[in-house]
């Protein structure tokens, strides 16, 4: 989650409020909040914008959606507990400062707060991370990127279109880390006449460059041609990003993310569990260590990558490549001609041994990135994992989630 | 071959460490499944339904979403986080350790309302199991399955209190739970309200509010009890119940913004033209809100109750939000005032706090629901129709406690059997209204289609779009 202190820099918040128009007062998120930061009349339910860390621990236990709004304020008129005790509704948006450049979009709170549901509360960066950088081009002033790649990586006979796609910097400053995002605004107007919203991307590059020492970064983007249900859409960024050519710019914002990190110091062990494009951290992670071989910087590397078919896997070949003694891959495929279904929880089963040693040392961290649906699976064989040796995966995963050990991010 | 269960149940009370309770689990799971299959949501074994999913007490563990089939809902064990300085706050063991297993002289007590509270799970799925032949919607399809293994899990969640804790007496109360049916002549549910019809949705919106917000209530005074595993299953359960009130009132709204567009649109408050129109006129479901309110205030028990002095005494079952309240919780010699009939006029008279504590539940359920139908009368304001919903006078159609046989009008009076017999057609709702609401229930399964009778709702669930496919046919 971004760090709410990052905005008052530009003297701005995000403030947290509830909609008294859909509430039904049932009180869960009171009872849920670990800061005490919401509280009640016999009227409505508020929040204490001094108390709230946008944890986002109350999102999605409230059963009513009434959680989950934010106003951007400035810090100094937040709105107090008084004035949300007196709504009927939500106050209209105040349009920003036109001098603030660096606006949080509401959508990338939208966004992050979903993609880190999963992991069961409100994650840290761990220890040894390196500083983030936050929100330095905000929707006012985006940079300008110009592609310098755009590559298919599936196979022929793969039906799914991900592409990697390389955008070059030029001379703006726009440091990322593996593991952060970046938002993409794609051009023109929704069907309404408003502009289309971002969407956000995970780099798939180190921080130090897609190729070292350049100002640039790797997307790892899969063209969008349905939705969740099946049905047939055009995905709007999506398709705009897969289908630009090399010398076409793009207006980009961020960076965002604060705690989906990787670990530097040494003997620190990376666990990874990806689906599909969830691959982009994992990529950027193992391709900083690799070019970190020889620095100390060491620990084992354990990777579960599961896609449909072994052509639809994003970088399957330069993958195979990587020596076995740099990381530890296992792959998963669910429709391989003649072949059972194999996801990556059965994968993680087959190595439990290995896995439960690595749960087993504090210096493991966990990275999970993929679609909702592999959550539960790889949860359960963790579990698993755990109970054949002498393992609590229930109170393990909290604590490897206090110590910045444990991070997930689906969708 | 044997089941791993803590594979199959997603729990937190470490399942698979325990043998015995697997054993009995696993003879009360087939059942369970048995009863699912005959008295759960009517043919839906192969429907897939985009289903939140516990899996886990930690915030987060609330939102696996999916397509799941409801046979292969995953029922959860679930108990919030154990305090281990958990002290008892009420009664006369007050501020001793709270309990982690059952005092022999409580077990009785205890066990029976364990077996109450769990019996009203398993009978509302029944109430409610043909519904979905006229859901209005998806989404509102989507909404009802969501409930059902719900209340489903909160079966589950008494079971395993049952099972863990009440040996042979527990796995046969267990049993029983599986074998009475609601509005059975020989073998009917324990409550009243329980053994009601759920005829259609309105009635099925109506229950979610005003009933479902009962069970809010009374896991909230379980969730104070000094049986530390009641108190914490309970506590978890009210963030699901949250969900069901929501259904209740939202579902409600809806219909009162498709019944006022109408008006609006029509320029009519006339009931038979706005019937004629394909909508429920508003004294209609101002005499259903009548009949659930009053039937739901049963269900807190008698106003003057010994039971109800000893199981707080006991520390066995307390008060709403026991722990903001600022008196000596033990209630020697406090007094609550309750409603009597002295000459034909309702009176009050200060009873005994202790025994008067299912009266004060009462009461604060009312100040609950006052502010729901209060919610819901903006609807009408927003609308510019000059019309509000009211709750009844809390002495009105009650079957239980010193009310019993007693004739009051929403608004108070005490009135003759003629009088009260002349008024019910105004009061409750009539084999006509009753008529018209089911003439008004048929199946709109397209996504992001609507009933002409409710308005769709603002948002989705977990942010998908109205028009999601919530529920797949196969």
């Amino acid at each position: 989650m971004p760090d709410p202190n990052v905005n008052t820099v530009a003297e701005h918040i995000q403030q947290h409020l509830i909609d008294p128009e859909i509430c039904i007062r049932c009180n869960t998120c009171e009872e849920t909040c670990p800061q005490d930061a919401i509280t009640h009349d016999s009227r409505n339910y508020v929040v204490d914008a001094a108390t709230c860390n946008a944890c986002n621990a109350c999102i999605s236990p409230c059963p009513t959606g009434a959680i989950d709004n934010w106003r951007q304020v400035a810090k100094v008129q937040a709105y107090t507990l008084e004035e949300q005790l007196s709504w009927d509704e939500l106050p209209a948006p105040v349009a920003a400062d036109a001098n603030d450049t660096t606006e949080f979009p509401e959508e990338v709170n939208r966004l992050e707060a979903e993609v880190v549901l999963g992991q069961g509360g409100s994650a840290v960066a761990p220890w040894s991370a390196t500083k983030p950088a936050i929100n330095l081009f905000g929707v006012r002033a985006p940079a300008i990127a110009t592609v310098s790649g755009n590559f298919r990586l599936t196979g022929p006979t793969a039906t799914a279109d991900v592409r990697h796609i390389v955008l070059d910097f030029g001379n703006a400053a726009f440091p990322v880390l593996e593991g952060q995002s970046i938002g993409i605004l794609p051009p023109g107007t929704d069907a309404s006449g408003k502009p289309h919203y971002l969407r956000l991307y995970s780099v798939a590059s180190a921080r130090d460059g897609e190729r070292s020492g350049h100002n640039n970064i790797a997307l790892t983007v899969k063209r969008v041609t349905e939705d969740h249900a099946g049905r047939p859409v055009a995905g709007v960024a999506s398709n705009y990003l897969c289908d630009l050519a090399k010398g076409d710019t793009v207006r980009v914002v961020g960076p965002y993310g604060s705690t989906y990190l990787m670990p530097n110091h040494a003997g620190s062990n990376l666990l990874m569990i990806c689906t599909g494009t969830g691959s982009a951290p994992m990529r950027a992670m193992t391709e900083w260590r690799r070019r970190r071989q020889g620095t100390g910087e060491t620990g084992e590397l354990m990777l579960f990558f599961g896609a449909r078919v072994a052509d639809e896997l994003p970088y399957h070949g330069p993958l195979l490549k990587l020596p076995s003694g740099f990381i530890d891959v296992n792959l998963a495929f669910s429709r391989a001609t003649d072949q059972p279904r194999r996801y990556v929880q059965d994968a993680i089963r087959d190595r439990e041994a290995d896995v439960a040693r690595l749960l087993a040392d504090g210096e493991t961290h966990i990275y999970i990135c993929g679609l909702k649906g592999m959550e539960a699976g790889v949860d359960d064989a963790f579990g698993e994992a755990c109970r054949g040796h002498g393992l609590d995966w229930t109170t393990l995963r909290p604590e490897m989630l206090a110590q910045g050990r444990y991070h997930v991010e689906t969708y | 071959m044997s089941i791993n269960y803590s594979e199959k149940i997603p729990n937190n009370v470490d399942l698979g460490s325990d043998r015995s309770l697997q054993r009995a689990l696993e003879h009360w799971q087939p059942a369970f499944l048995d009863w699912w299959g005959d008295m759960g949501p009517d043919g839906t074994a192969s429907t897939d339904v985009y289903l939140r999913t516990a899996v886990s007490v930690e915030p987060g563990g609330w939102a696996h979403f999916d397509h799941v089939k409801m046979p292969d809902y995953r029922w959860g064990i679930f108990l919030n986080p154990a305090d281990a300085d958990r002290r008892i706050p009420f009664g006369e063991h007050k501020g001793e350790a709270a309990w982690q297993e059952v005092p022999g002289e409580h077990r009785a007590n205890l066990r029976r309302i364990i077996v109450t509270q769990g019996d009203t799970e398993p009978a509302s799925v029944e109430q409610q199991r043909h519904l979905g032949a006229t859901a209005p919607s998806q989404y509102d399809l989507r909404n009802l399955f969501q409930i059902n293994v719900e209340e489903g899990r909160h079966l589950w969640a008494m079971v395993y209190l049952l099972h863990r804790y009440f040996g042979r007496d527990g796995r046969e109360e267990a049993e029983a739970l599986l074998q009475r049916r609601a509005g059975d002549q020989d073998n009917p549910r324990i409550l009243g309200a329980f053994n009601e019809q759920t005829p259609d949705w309105l009635s099925f919106f109506m229950f979610t509010f005003f009933t479902d917000r009962d069970g809010k209530f009374q896991l909230c005074a379980l969730a104070e009890s000094a049986f530390d595993p009641l108190a914490r299953t309970t506590r978890f359960m009210l963030t699901e119940e949250a969900h069901h009130m929501f259904v209740g009132e939202s579902g409600i709204a809806r219909i009162l913004q498709r019944t006022c567009e109408t008006m609006v649109q029509h320029r009519t408050d006339d009931p038979a033209k706005l019937r004629a129109l394909g909508v429920v006129d508003l004294p209609t479901i101002q005499r259903y809100l009548n009949f659930h309110y009053s039937v739901t205030l049963d269900l807190f028990g008698a106003d003057v109750s010994s039971n109800a002095a000893i199981f707080y005494s006991a520390g066995i079952k307390g008060r709403f939000e026991e722990g903001k309240l600022t008196d000596d919780h033990l209630l020697k010699d406090a007094t609550y005032p309750v409603i009597e009939v002295v000459d034909g006029k309702l009176t009050m008279r200060e009873a005994p706090a202790l025994n008067a504590l299912n009266e004060k539940l009462r009461d604060d359920y009312i100040r609950d629901t006052v502010a729901g139908v209060g919610r819901w009368n903006k609807v009408m304001l927003k609308n510019g129709i000059d019309f509000q919903l009211t709750v009844p006078h809390k002495a009105f159609n009650r079957m239980i406690g010193s009310l019993a046989g007693v004739k009051v009008t929403p608004d108070g009076r005490v009135v003759s059997a003629p009088e009260w017999e002349a008024g019910t057609r105004e009061w409750l709702p009539t084999p006509e209204d009753r008529v018209h609401v089911q003439s008004l229930m048929g199946r709109v399964v397209e996504p992001g289609k609507f009933a002409n009778w409710i308005a769709p709702p603002p948002m989705g669930v977990n942010k998908q779009p109205v028009d999601f496919e919530y529920v797949r046919f196969n």
